[in-house]
């Protein structure tokens, strides 16, 4: 019951710390990103209507990152929303590492499959 | 437009969405698909997309709030998550292969769902019985704070809700929605957990869930940065302000009001597929 009883109150604020600072990290990114954006060619005109998929550039975590430090603004955004993104799965460590210090092996067990379930969806698709 | 225009429109678009979501409880992220896809004429890729990113960005912001006034309860969620995460990604999978009209049906269908279900009575959950044997191997047992005690609850049909949770995480990924009405079903009517667990606990579960699809849906190009950009920020600085307003509005009323606002967009949804609008 420890991790849920008010005997834990340390670990469950250090969670809400990390989620809070994860999606307010990401939204400054995203935001940076729609600045450089909307600055470079806010009067482009755009059609979302039919859908070709976003580049490829756009698509994957080494392309995102490299795209970003050169300043393209799609990218940045991009890369915010690959912070968000992490921001969940980060929460999921953090639960392995408060089981293990509780030593509750069946729950570390648990979030263990759901760490490879999304480090799966994450990586798995890549190719 | 250009892409100034879609921005401002947008963005002002998801911020009263992820405000209203806030104020009734049912979260931004179930009306942003039919809003971009019928009154901007956004593929429906594209919305889903836009829609997953803004829907862990909510969650993460407001599950920080629950997790810090320990509702949530982290071992029913955890234990779960392993039944959402999968189900997110057959979802997202299937939502690649899935012709627009069949998705906008579907879509059509949850939102009609969701709005019923914020309009039904809530019973008390039991808090006495037989334990249940699955629940007292994997500790899903709980208490809850009520009037500065702790009350113990119990955690019935554990392979029923761990079912619904594929089913939900399934449509997560299919639609790149939160699916919390359905998780909350699973929780509150089958595991009769109380609804002040389960709504939190839910919400908990979301992030998780959508970032299990969110990978699946950029890789195949679902994420349009110029589109997610006004979207997600919209929807967080919508949800922020009215989780401020929550404790002095008449949230009855608003939900009601909100109800027939997914409901009608559910209706659109449909027809607009049979009628060959999407396609």
């Amino acid at each position: 019951m420890q991790v849920l009883s008010r005997n834990d109150s340390a670990i469950d604020k250090r969670i809400g710390i990390l989620l809070r600072v994860g999606v307010l990290l990401s939204a400054a990114v995203i935001a940076l990103g729609g600045l450089i954006y909307l600055s470079q060619s806010g009067t482009a005109i755009v059609s979302y209507h039919h859908f070709v998929g976003a580049p490829d550039g756009l698509r994957f975590v080494p392309q995102i990152v490299r795209e970003a430090l050169r300043g393209n603004g799609l990218a940045v955004i991009q890369f915010g929303i690959l912070l968000l993104i992490a921001t969940p799965v980060a929460r999921v460590v953090f639960s392995v590492i408060a089981f293990a210090l509780e030593r509750d092996w069946l729950y570390v067990a648990i979030s263990c499959i759901v760490l490879a379930v999304l480090i799966y969806s994450l990586i798995g698709h890549a190719a | 437009m250009n892409q100034l225009e879609i921005s401002g429109f947008l963005g002002a678009a998801s911020f009263l969405a992820g405000f209203l979501g806030a104020l009734s409880g049912l979260g931004g992220g179930v009306v942003i698909v039919p809003l971009l896809v019928l009154a901007f004429g956004v593929d429906i890729h594209y919305a889903m997309g836009a829609s997953l990113v803004s829907v862990i960005a909510t969650s993460s912001g407001a599950a920080a709030a629950y997790v810090r006034e320990g509702i949530s309860n982290i071992r029913i969620g955890m234990f779960l998550e392993i039944a959402t995460t999968i189900g997110a990604i057959v979802g997202a999978l299937l939502a690649s292969s899935s012709p627009t009209r069949l998705l906008a049906v579907v879509f059509g269908i949850v939102l009609l769902y969701s709005a019923g279900m914020s309009v039904r009575r809530r019973k008390p959950a039991a808090t006495d019985g037989p334990p249940d044997r699955i629940a007292r191997m994997l500790r899903l047992d709980g208490a809850m704070p009520v009037d500065g005690d702790w009350i113990p609850y119990r955690t019935r049909r554990v392979p029923l809700g761990f079912g619904l949770m594929f089913g939900a995480g399934t449509l997560s990924g299919l639609l790149g929605i939160g699916s919390g009405a359905v998780k909350v079903l699973a929780m509150d009517e089958a595991m009769q957990i109380p609804f002040k667990v389960s709504t939190t606990t839910s919400n908990f579960m979301i992030g998780v869930t959508a970032a299990a699809s969110a990978g699946i849906f950029l890789s195949r190009g679902y994420i349009q940065p110029g589109l997610a950009m006004p979207v997600t920020l919209g929807v967080l600085a919508g949800s922020i302000l009215g989780a401020r307003f929550l404790t002095r509005a008449k949230v009855k009323t608003i939900r009601i009001i909100f109800a027939i606002v997914i409901a009608s967009l559910g209706v659109e949804m449909i027809y607009n597929a049979f009628s060959g609008r999407l396609s």
